[in-house]
C-alpha cells in the first residue's frame, strides 16, 4: 500500500518503538506533524517551548533509558535551535535521532522561506547526519540513523527530510539496520592486551582505576565491580562516571577532576598502574597532562579507538567493549587486597572530610550553602533518584554530595557545559518514567537560559522537583574573577525576577527557603507533593567551589582552599 | 613536522569529503593538497590528502578520519611508503618559444599538450620538487598560467580494499 512519506516517518518511528518525541512544528515539518495526530495512541508526543527544550528533554530522556532520543523540529530556526542539543549529544555520547523538516527539493539552494542548511551546520555536532530528498529513501534513512545512533558509541543522528519526501506517496517496508561495510560498531577485544593488562595489574603495588560514562553506556557495571570486589584496587568516577558504582562500595575513593575530591586527584600521579575505564581524559579531569600520572604505566579500557592515545598515551591499550574486556580482566588478574594503599586515600579523605566537607554540608555560619540543600536532599531521596544538573557552581556541588547509588541517575551537561540544559533534560528524565523521582538542581543564571519550559512541566505535568539555588550571581564566573581576576566582578552579578512567582504563574507550587531553619521541612514538603515542584533556596551569595585545581595546574596542585 | 599522505578509502556519498576537511579545520591544519577519485571498485572513493604535521597529530587525524560513519578505511604513509606523482600545467605564449625553451622542456621531459595561435600548454608530472623546478625556470619564459594537481599516490603496503570491506 502506498502512504505518505510523513506516515512512513512516523510508522518508522514507531518500528523503532520510540515512546516519545520532543519536538515543535512549523511549515516544513507540518506534513509529520499532520501524520501524528492518526498515531497518538502509538506515540506520544511532547510539545516543548523552544526546540533547544525538545532536544535536552531527548538527551535527558535517553540518559536515564538508554534508549534513543527522538526530537523532531521545522526547518530553518527550527533546525539551528538544536544545534547545541546536538554539540552537548555529541561530546557526551548520547544516543538522539533527531528528525528536520526541510524546503521542498526543488527550493533546496535558492534561500527559501526558513531554508538553512542543517547537514552543512550541523556535521561536526553529530555522529551522523543525512538529508532525504526523495520519499523512497526516508524508512532506510530512519533505520540507519537508529542503528548508528545506539551502537558502538553512541551518538546524536540528524535526518533532514525535504517537504515533498513528506507529502509524496510511497511503498512503505521497514527493514531494521543490523549493520553496514564502512560502519565497525566496535573491535573484538584482544586476548594478548587483556594478559599484558593483566600482567601490570599483578605486579602493581599502588594500582588505581579510573571509570567513565564508558561504564554504563557499555551496561559494565556488575563487571566493574566484580574486578574491583577481586582486586581490592580503589577506584574513582569522573563526572559523567558517578552512578556506575554505588558510593557505599568500598573501593569507592571519590570522584576526580577540577573540582573532584582531594585523594582521588592527588594521589593520581603516585599509583603506580593506572586502570582507566570508559573514560577520554577531558582536560577537566588531567589538568596538566604533561605533569599527569608521568609515574604510572596506563591501561586504557576503551571502545573507541580514537580516544585511545588522544591525550594520555596508555602502555596497554584494551580496545573494544568494557563489558567484555572488564569481566576478561577479572578472570585474568589475581585476588588481592590492597590496604595501606586503600588507607592512603581514606587518610586524605578525612583531610577533605574537616576542611571542606563539614563546612559545607553542616555549615555554622549564617548563610545557606549549597552542599547542605545537597545533604538534606540525600536524607530524602530514594536510591534510584535522579540529579539532574546545570552548569555551574551547583553542578559541581550537586555531583560532589549527591549520593549516587545507581547507575543512570547522573544527567548533566559534561563535556560541552551547556547552561539551560538541566531543566529541560529534567523534564526528559522525568516523561521516561514518572513514578521515578527526578531532582533538578539548577542556579538562577542557567535556570534563566531555558526557564519556558516550566510550561512543558505544566502541560504534562511531570512530577519533576526543581531545586534553584540562588546566589544572584553566575557563581563560577565570579569564583574564577575571585581567584584569577582580581575580584573584578564583570558582568556576572544579576538582578532576578521573583522566581517562585513565575512558578506559580506556570501553576507549579513553589516555596522559597532564605533561613537554615525552614530547610529541612521544606525539601520534605517537596518529595512528599504529588506533582512537580519549585523550590528556591537563597544561598550564600560569594561561596566557592573546593577542592579546586586550578587551570594549567597539575592534579597534585589541589587546593583544598 | 614531516608530510604524510593519508588515504581514505570511503562510500560514495554526499557530503562526505566536507566530514573530513572538517576534522582538519577543528585543529587549524592546513591542507597541502587533496585529489578524490573513484576507486577500483564501483561506489567507493578514495581520497588522497597530503599533510605536513607531526605524526602524533596525523594518527589522531587518521582516528578520527576512520571514526567517520561513512569512512570505510583511513591510514597514512610517509614519503617513503608511497608512489606518486603530480601533474602541472604550464601555459607559455607563443611568442617565448625558442631554441631555449626548447633545451629545457627536452631536460626536464617535459611535453607540449596543446598549442594555440597565441599559447603552448607544457605537461610535466613528477614529484612537487621536479615540477617546482621547471616553474622557476618558465617564470623567466612569461608564464601566463600555472597549475599542479594534488597527490596521486598508491601504498607499496601491499593491501587491497576489498580487505577492508569483510
Amino acid at each position: 500500500m502506498m502512504i505518505r512519506g510523513a506516515d512512513i516517518v512516523v510508522r518508522s518511528l514507531i518500528a523503532e518503538q520510540a515512546e516519545i518525541i520532543f519536538g515543535y512544528p512549523g511549515g516544513a515539518i507540518m506534513p509529520v506533524y499532520d501524520a501524528l495526530y492518526d498515531y497518538h495512541e502509538q506515540i506520544k508526543h511532547v510539545l516543548t517551548r523552544h526546540e533547544q527544550g525538545a532536544i535536552h528533554a531527548a538527551q535527558g530522556y535517553a540518559r536515564v533509558s538508554g534508549k534513543v532520543g527522538v526530537c523532531l523540529a521545522t526547518s530553518g530556526p527550527g533546525a539551528t535551535n538544536l544545534i547545541t542539543g546536538l554539540a552537548d549529544a555529541q561530546i557526551d555520547s548520547t544516543p538522539l535521532v533527531c528528525i528536520t523538516g526541510q524546503v521542498a527539493a526543488h527550493l533546496l539552494g535558492t534561500d527559501a522561506f526558513q531554508e538553512t542548511d542543517v547537514v552543512g551546520i550541523s556535521m561536526p555536532a553529530t555522529k551522523w547526519n543525512i538529508q532525504v530528498q526523495r520519499v523512497e529513501d526516508i524508512a532506510a534513512a530512519i533505520a540507519r540513523g537508529f542503528f548508528i545512533a545506539r551502537s558502538g558509541r553512541p551518538g546524536p543522528v540528524l535526518i533532514d527530510i525535504t517537504k515533498n519526501a513528506q507529502t509524496d506517496f510511497g511503498e512503505y517496508n521497514y527493514v531494521p539496520c543490523l549493520g553496514f561495510r564502512s560502519y565497525k560498531t566496535y573491535e573484538p577485544v584482544e586476548v594478548s592486551k587483556i594478559q599484558e593488562a593483566a600482567d601490570l595489574i599483578n605486579k602493581a603495588e599502588r594500582p588505581y582505576v579510573l571509570f567513565g560514562q564508558g561504564v554504563v553506556l557499555g551496561k559494565a557495571e556488575a563487571e566493574l565491580k566484580f574486578f574491583l570486589d577481586k582486586t581490592g584496587i580503589p577506584a574513582a568516577s569522573t563526572l559523567l562516571g558517578s552512578g556506575a558504582l554505588s558510593q557505599d562500595h568500598p573501593n569507592y575513593v571519590g570522584k576526580l577532576g577540577m573540582h573532584g575530591n582531594y585523594a582521588p586527584n592527588l594521589l593520581t600521579n603516585q599509583c603506580d598502574v593506572l586502570i582507566a575505564v570508559g573514560m577520554r581524559f577531558d582536560d577537566r579531569v588531567t589538568g596538566d597532562l604533561k605533569r599527569y600520572a608521568k609515574q604510572a604505566k596506563v591501561i586504557h579500557l576503551e571502545l573507541d579507538p580514537a580516544e585511545v592515545n588522544k591525550n594520555v598515551k596508555a602502555h596497554v591499550a584494551v580496545v573494544g567493549d568494557c563489558k567484555e574486556s572488564l569481566s576478561m580482566l577479572t578472570s585474568a588478574v589475581e585476588g588481592k587486597k590492597h590496604e595501606s594503599w586503600m588507607a592512603r586515600f581514606r587518610e586524605l579523605e578525612q583531610e577533605e572530610k574537616s576542611t571542606v566537607v563539614q563546612p559545607d554540608i553542616m555549615p555554622t555560619k549564617a548563610g545557606l550553602t549549597m552542599g547542605e540543600v545537597i545533604h538534606q536532599i540525600n536524607q530524602y531521596k530514594a536510591d534510584d533518584a535522579v540529579l539532574v544538573t546545570d552548569v555551574g557552581q551547583h553542578q559541581m556541588i550537586a555531583w560532589r554530595y549527591f549520593n549516587y547509588k545507581k547507575p543512570r541517575t547522573q544527567v548533566t551537561s559534561g563535556g560541552l557545559g551547556t547552561m539551560g540544559f538541566a531543566l529541560p533534560a529534567a523534564l526528559g528524565a522525568q516523561l521516561h518514567d514518572y513514578s521515578r523521582q527526578v531532582v533538578c538542581v539548577v542556579g538562577d543564571g542557567g535556570i534563566q537560559m531555558t526557564i519556558q519550559e516550566l510550561g512543558t512541566i505544566m502541560q504534562t505535568k511531570a512530577p519533576v522537583k526543581i531545586v534553584l539555588l540562588n546566589n544572584n550571581y553566575l557563581g563560577m564566573v565570579r569564583q574564577w574573577q575571585q581567584m584569577f581576576f582580581d575580584k573584578r566582578y564583570s558582568f556576572t552579578e544579576l538582578d532576578n525576577p521573583e522566581f517562585i512567582k513565575i512558578a506559580e504563574a506556570y501553576n507549579i507550587k513553589s516555596q522559597k527557603v532564605s533561613d537554615r531553619a525552614d530547610l529541612k521541612e521544606a525539601i520534605e514538603d517537596m518529595f512528599i507533593h504529588d506533582g512537580p515542584f519549585f523550590l528556591e533556596v537563597v544561598v550564600e551569595k560569594e561561596d566557592n567551589v573546593f577542592p579546586m585545581i586550578a587551570t594549567g595546574c597539575s592534579v597534585e596542585e589541589v587546593r583544598l582552599s | 613536522m614531516k608530510r604524510y599522505t593519508i588515504f581514505v578509502i570511503t562510500e560514495n556519498f554526499i557530503g562526505i569529503l566536507n566530514r573530513i576537511t572538517i576534522i582538519f579545520t577543528r585543529r587549524g591544519i592546513n591542507i597541502d593538497a587533496l585529489t578524490a577519485s573513484e576507486s577500483r571498485l564501483s561506489g567507493i572513493h578514495r581520497i588522497t590528502i597530503e599533510v605536513t604535521a607531526n605524526e602524533d597529530t596525523v594518527i589522531q587525524l587518521v582516528n578520527q578520519i576512520e571514526k567517520i560513519v561513512d569512512v570505510i578505511k583511513a591510514f597514512y604513509h610517509e614519503d617513503e611508503g608511497v608512489v606518486y606523482q603530480e601533474i602541472a600545467l604550464y601555459k607559455i605564449p607563443v611568442s617565448r618559444l625558442d631554441g631555449g625553451l626548447e633545451k629545457v622542456i627536452r631536460q626536464h621531459n617535459a611535453k607540449i599538450i596543446a598549442a594555440e595561435p597565441e599559447f603552448v600548454v607544457l605537461e610535466l608530472t613528477g614529484h612537487k620538487e621536479q615540477t617546482q623546478e621547471l616553474l622557476e625556470i618558465l617564470k623567466g619564459y612569461g608564464l601566463l598560467e600555472f597549475a599542479r594537481s594534488g597527490r596521486v599516490a598508491v601504498a607499496k603496503r601491499m593491501l587491497t580494499i576489498e580487505s577492508f570491506i569483510k
